[in-house]
């Protein structure tokens, strides 16, 4: 086999990978910038205590999980404008809705998973270190600002990065319905220059290279800030 | 949602089986299934390597793992569709391709289980067998792998679930499983697409929440044995 990296510089294959990159970290923004509010939603929602409300959120967080984030994303883009009034149709049909539709559906989904990892990191500091802190004369701001956010912190943080990671890498599922992100170009590259070794091996290096970073980022934190203590 | 169930149940259930090839849930699960169990011979040894001695297999294991880890399913899936031909000589059926990009995939998150499982035993039970004179070959074998594999038994359920997720993409190049079954029903009824993919949706979730479900029951199951055999040790050890 030999190899020809020359075709990079080909008719618009670089602009096609380069375009596809921005595409993917901007998939990657909006979903995770989305998937943190709502999850932040849904742990304060959570914590209300009214029980249907309660089995709706129980339904979203369970939905989520356990339903491929494939699925998800073709039930936003081919199911979900059906139901939508006739104007919204109309200007998904027009415009370029895939990345919206992406974009929700991968939120929706990153936010199950932050939300839980946000709330078992905030029940693992029991009741007593707050009681404690307020003791020795912290107000109940300043407890929780010096006492119970750092060390919920350092348990939440590890398994947000790791289904950050996990989100990354979903954001290539989103060629399904059409995306141009880095796996759609992928394709579209391959398809027009054969050169399948060449540009397989340019987009698996883009992946791992943001990949590695968000482990490192966990690798690190996980050393500068381990748990405060073991429960 | 009901007539679609009705009209195409059999088609998300088992394909056009028994008059053309098995498909749909059914090879959801089968891939699932074959890809975890072929991938676990290999997460063993990746497991093994990463807790070793020998400083390279421990490298490769490492780098085994962080790769696969870091690829998205999608591009492994093309790197087996271009590969493996070229490597076999011959034209791969889809369904194996498939199967061999979530092999790889599947090693790597399973490796990582099993070191899990080997490093979450007290240090004390390798020392014991190699005392008692075993190799560490067979201490390995008679007295960590066993008592690992048990510890082990609900994250390997919860892995399955996410194989059985992660299958849904291999549509894509022609796999005729569930999500492939439900692309199908879209195109014979494009204005019933809601009720296509959400029916797709909660045939995945039954599967998944009643899998994950044993994962749970199995996961307390052995809690409450462990606190009943073994009293809780000064180290803090715990299983991850």
């Amino acid at each position: 086999m030999v190899f020809d990296w020359t075709f990079l510089t080909g008719a618009g294959v670089a602009t096609k990978l380069f375009s596809g990159v921005v595409t993917t970290l901007q998939l990657f923004a909006a979903a995770w910038i989305g998937g943190l509010a709502v999850a932040l939603v849904i742990v304060a929602l959570r914590a209300i205590s009214f029980a249907p409300l309660g089995w709706f959120m129980r339904l979203f967080v369970e939905y989520h999980r356990n339903v491929p984030t494939v699925v998800q994303i073709m039930v936003w883009y081919f199911g979900v404008p059906e139901i939508l009034p006739a104007p919204v149709q109309l200007w998904v049909n027009r415009s370029q809705s895939e990345f919206v539709f992406a974009a929700v559906a991968l939120s929706l989904n990153v936010s199950a998973y932050y939300s839980e990892d946000i709330r078992s990191g905030l029940r693992a500091i029991p009741h007593t270190q707050i009681e404690a802190a307020r003791a020795i004369g912290l107000s109940a701001f300043a407890a929780m600002r010096y006492v119970s956010i750092p060390q919920a912190l350092r348990i939440a943080v590890p398994p947000l990065l790791n289904r950050t990671l996990i989100l990354f890498k979903d954001t290539s599922l989103a060629m399904v319905i059409g995306v141009a992100d880095l796996t759609y170009q992928v394709k579209a590259i391959e398809n027009l220059t054969f050169r399948s070794f060449e540009v397989f091996a340019v987009a698996t290096f883009v992946y791992l290279t943001f990949s590695l970073a968000i482990m490192g980022a966990g690798a690190w934190f996980g050393k500068r800030f381990p748990p405060g203590f073991k429960s | 949602m009901i007539e679609i169930i009705r009209h195409h149940g059999t088609l998300l259930l088992v394909g056009s089986w028994p008059n053309g090839p098995l498909g749909g849930i059914a090879v959801t699960l089968l891939l699932a299934a074959l890809g975890m169990i072929l991938s676990f011979p290999i997460a063993i040894l990746i497991g093994l390597a990463r807790i070793g001695e020998w400083r390279w297999s421990r490298y490769a294991a490492t780098a085994w793992v962080y790769a696969f880890r870091g690829i998205p399913l999608v591009m492994i899936i093309f790197w087996a569709y271009f590969v493996l031909p070229r490597v076999t000589g011959v034209a791969v059926p889809a369904f194996a391709t498939a199967l061999s990009a979530i092999v790889v995939y599947e090693s790597a998150f399973l490796g990582e289980i099993v070191r899990a499982g080997l490093q979450g035993l007290p240090p004390g039970q390798l020392e014991a067998a190699r005392s008692i004179g075993l190799s560490y070959r067979l201490a390995m074998w008679h007295v960590m792998l066993p008592q690992a594999l048990a510890n082990m038994l609900p994250s390997l359920v919860n892995q399955f679930v996410s194989t059985i997720k992660a299958t849904s993409i291999v549509y894509i190049i022609g796999v005729q499983e569930v999500t492939f079954a439900a692309q199908q029903i879209n195109s014979f009824e494009p204005d019933k697409a809601l009720q296509t993919f959400v029916v797709l949706a909660c045939f995945y979730f039954t599967v998944c929440y009643l899998i994950s479900a044993l994962a749970q029951y199995l996961e307390r199951r052995l809690r409450s044995r462990r606190q009943w055999r073994t009293p809780p040790t000064p180290t803090g050890q715990e299983a991850t």
